[in-house]
């Protein structure tokens, strides 16, 4: 990473102040520039805050992330479920659960609770307990999004839903999308930098957001006029991003097409089922016109029975645990991608000012303006942390994958076992009477 | 050996061994419940394409099957010696089973492999000139053959003896013992509606399960091929993800190689299904037979109702006689007739003429009591016969279904088992991504 003079670096974008004085910023310099160094280098927090650590880590987000994932593989098996617990490191640690519908005269709306567990100073209280709904979460992210140009901020399930063909309030909806928000904000707390984010602060210990919630619009479409400033074109994009955005591209498009497998999965599964039900009534009918075969017909009438349930709870796993996780993966490249188009533009902004400076510029001894010079810091520390949350978010989505294949290898494996154990469990009845038959015969 | 082969078989096993034997059944003595099967090895070993006119000239492609036998104290001495063996085709079997039907309408005859493919998933073809139709057809074939020569009484008839042993001249033979005449006759009178006043409550009860066993089976035949079909979808979708793994996989570093092998599981999943289910159509088979099992069962008890139908028409037709009789001796009518008509209109007839009906009238009594006896005889024999065999058949029809369940369930423990080794093997590579 080029760093040039050492500077006393302001970092990227508009950073707050909670930040400025976060303990860690004074090993920034150090280290190097960018803002994301992680807490968790070493086991031993505090002293990883104090002791300078070795210089040639140019991202050191990534290796102590990496850090991280070895100790997640061991405990892999334990906390299957959570990948984001359980590391020793950590000092903030938040969950969405209990939904609660309410109901008003204006509108129904689903909340959750979100919980934080704490040990920053940034807090006031080392817990706390808020309820949150859907707008509150996308509130949240709009303000990430606004105050952390340069990270990438995880996605959101899907906002709006077709009325009619979903329904808002089911169990099944309401536990899928509370899945997701837990994640992201999970992931969001993981995150060495937004997780000291003040709106992030606010979110999770303020009684109540809804004077915020006006800001919400406004923000948005400042986020968008602030980055199509200066209209600077780009004229090459490094090799690096080029690559990640190749990679994202076929990334996205693999992942639509498993999306589509999973659906046409699911499709042929729900018929399959509609067809083995009706086989199964079909031998238990025959069951009652016979004498010595009731019994062994019925036997194949409850297997089938038990298979289709089995079946029936495979179909459902898939749909609820499976195909969310993929959707939320496509909406993640697209943040990505946004990400990388604002990285193109803050260097195309660099480069177009720099070009203009050169031409004013009345002879070789002036100096560079001083604004070309921060956009220069800009376009520098842009690159840096996006290539810091790359690495993190290649990571992790290596382990999120491995995780939600696992899961759908393990739920079929299940599936199987079931229905396995009902016949075998068959098998043994048949033949139990097969022997008794054939005893009193002999006799 | 234009025998009727019938007056010669019919009967119980001590009576084969009384039979003329023109040197056909030189093997060992019959024992008492000593089938053809126990004396001899039968076989349907080969299938064979081949292209010959047909009867109206035209060139035709049809399939013949090698049927091999071997003499069973050969093999039990030791010596191997080779088969004896002929080619037959479908259209013999036929004419075979037709044969036996006719000459044996108290036993409930072993049905056919299927003349076409019915009950068809999609992917499996429906074409009968398909090798593994024809593979399956085989087997039905023996398994037809190897029922009827196990059979107490059929196994024993002349007719499938020399099926077995005679390539030619074998069709003539059937037609000369006339059962032709006899199938024709009996077909009308099955189809024909007829109403029994006191047929068996038993047969009546058999007929009723014959028709619900042909449901059920044929409505169990019909669901299965639609669960086929659908399980044929569900594994094959799953081999797009080998693909779809496959090229994710190149632009992977660290994920590449587990997401590759994986792919490779789903692709090895997708094909297993083709295994799977053509071992099913073995079970499907086993349910077919039964299927074609259920119309034999009908079949004996339609009989049952026709010769008491008869008996009954035999019966009435007696006490009209008789009635006829009392009135033409007593001068009294009791039911309308025309001649009671005319004598009313026209006076009475004349005494010899009076003689003459009433002689003409004993005599038919007399026929129509032979005729009663012998209806009552045929009618009561093949209740009794037929009761034993529908007996015979029900235990084995217990015993042979039951066996296809517990096939069928050990078919579908080792479908899951091959899942879950495919998926185990997924599992693995994807914890190494």
């Amino acid at each position: 990473m080029s760093v040039g003079a050492p500077r006393g670096l302001a970092s990227s974008g508009q950073k707050p102040i909670a930040e400025i004085l976060h303990p860690l910023s004074a090993t920034e310099e150090l280290l190097s520039p960018g803002p994301d160094v992680t807490v968790t280098i070493g086991g031993d927090k505090e002293a990883g805050l104090t002791n300078g650590t070795p210089v040639e880590m140019s991202s050191p987000a990534s290796a102590s992330s990496l850090f991280n994932r070895l100790q997640l593989d061991d405990d892999l098996e334990a906390d299957a479920r959570d990948p984001y617990s359980s590391t020793e490191t950590r000092d903030l640690f938040v969950t969405v659960d209990d939904p609660k519908k309410h109901v008003s005269t204006m509108e129904t709306y689903i909340t959750y609770r979100v919980s934080t567990k704490t040990t920053r100073i940034e807090f006031d209280l080392p817990e706390y307990c808020v309820r949150r709904r859907y707008q509150d979460f996308d509130w949240l992210r709009i303000k990430l999004e606004d105050s952390q140009p340069t990270h990438l901020i995880p996605p959101l399930p899907e906002k709006f839903v077709m009325k009619g063909v979903v329904d808002r309030f089911s169990e099944e909806f309401v536990e899928t999308r509370m899945k997701a928000l837990d994640k992201f904000l999970k992931r969001v707390a993981d995150h060495p930098v937004l997780s000291f984010n003040p709106h992030l602060n606010v979110f999770l210990t303020a009684k109540d957001l809804n004077k915020r919630q006006g800001l919400a619009l406004l923000s948005k479409v400042g986020e968008s006029v602030r980055h199509v400033a200066g209209g600077y074109k780009l004229r090459t994009r490094p090799a690096e991003f080029c690559a990640m955005g190749e990679y994202l591209d076929t990334f996205s498009q693999k992942l639509g097409t498993i999306d589509r497998i999973a659906q046409r999965i699911l499709k042929e599964q729900s018929e399959y089922l509609t067809e083995l039900r009706e086989y199964g009534t079909v031998y238990s009918s025959w069951a009652g016109s016979e004498e010595e075969l009731r019994r062994p017909l019925e036997g194949v009438a409850g297997c089938v029975t038990t298979c289709s349930g089995a079946l029936e709870d495979l179909s459902e796993n898939m749909s609820q645990d499976f195909l969310p996780v993929l959707r939320e993966y496509v909406l993640y490249i697209e943040s990505m991608k946004n990400v990388l188009r604002k990285r193109d533009q803050t260097q195309a902004e660099y480069e177009g000012r720099l070009e203009a400076a050169i031409l004013r510029k009345q002879d070789d001894r002036t100096p560079m303006p001083a604004e070309v010079e921060k956009c220069q810091d800009k376009a520098e520390c842009f690159n840096a942390d996006l290539k810091a949350d790359w690495d993190r978010w290649q990571s992790n989505k290596r382990q999120d994958f491995k995780q939600l294949l696992t899961g759908m290898a393990d739920k079929n494996i299940n599936y199987y076992d079931k229905c396995q154990a009902a016949w075998e469990s068959l098998i043994t009845l048949l033949q139990d009477k097969q022997t008794e038959d054939k005893t009193s015969e002999t006799n | 050996m234009s025998e009727d082969g019938r007056e010669e078989l019919v009967g119980t096993d001590d009576d084969s061994e009384n039979m003329a034997v023109d040197g056909s059944l030189n093997n060992t003595m019959v024992e008492e419940g000593c089938t053809l099967l126990g004396r001899m090895e039968i076989c349907v070993a080969e299938a064979e394409k081949r292209s010959g006119k047909n009867a109206v000239n035209m060139q035709e492609t049809f399939t013949v099957y090698l049927i091999e036998t071997r003499p069973m104290d050969a093999v039990a001495d030791g010596r191997n010696p080779a088969p004896d063996s002929l080619w037959r085709r479908y259209s013999e079997f036929e004419l075979l089973r037709n044969y036996l039907i006719v000459t044996y309408p108290y036993i409930v005859v072993p049905p056919l492999p299927e003349k076409r493919a019915e009950f068809v998933w999609h992917k499996l073809s429906a074409d009968n000139m398909d090798p593994d139709f024809v593979e399956r057809r085989r087997v039905g074939l023996e398994n037809f053959l190897l029922r009827v020569a196990s059979h107490p009484v059929l196994s024993n008839d002349k007719i499938l003896y020399h099926f077995l042993t005679e390539e030619q001249g074998w069709k003539e033979v059937v037609y000369e013992t006339g059962f032709q005449a006899k199938a024709d006759s009996w077909l009308r009178a099955l189809s024909a509606t007829f109403r029994v006043r006191n047929p068996d409550k038993r047969f009546m009860e058999m007929k009723q399960y014959s028709d619900e066993l042909q449901s059920h089976a044929s409505q169990l035949l019909r669901a299965r091929a639609k669960v086929a079909d659908r399980l044929y979808g569900v594994y094959k979708v799953h081999g797009n993800y080998g693909r779809v793994f496959s090229e994710w996989s190149a632009i992977e570093r660290e994920m590449g190689d587990g997401l590759q092998s994986a792919g490779h599981h789903m692709d090895a999943y997708a094909a297993s299904i083709d295994d799977i289910l053509e071992e099913e159509e073995h079970y499907a088979d086993q349910l077919k037979e039964y299927l074609f099992y259920a119309e034999a069962l009908r079949a004996v008890c339609r009989k049952h109702e026709l010769t008491q139908f008869e008996l009954e028409m035999a019966s009435q037709d007696l006490i009209s006689k008789k009635q006829q009789r009392e009135e033409l001796a007593t001068g009294i009518v009791r039911t309308f007739s025309f001649k009671g008509m005319t004598n009313k209109l026209f006076g009475q007839e004349a005494p010899e003429q009076r003689e003459a009906r009433l002689k003409l009238l004993e005599e038919l009594i007399v026929e129509g009591e032979e005729a009663v006896k012998e209806k009552t005889v045929e009618c009561e024999e093949h209740v009794e016969r037929a009761w034993v065999d529908m007996q015979r058949f029900k235990e084995q029809k217990d015993k042979d279904l039951r066996e296809a369940l517990i096939n069928f369930a050990v078919m579908q423990i080792s479908m899951c088992k091959k899942g879950i080794q495919v998926w185990s093997n997924a599992k693995e590579c994807f914890l190494k991504m």
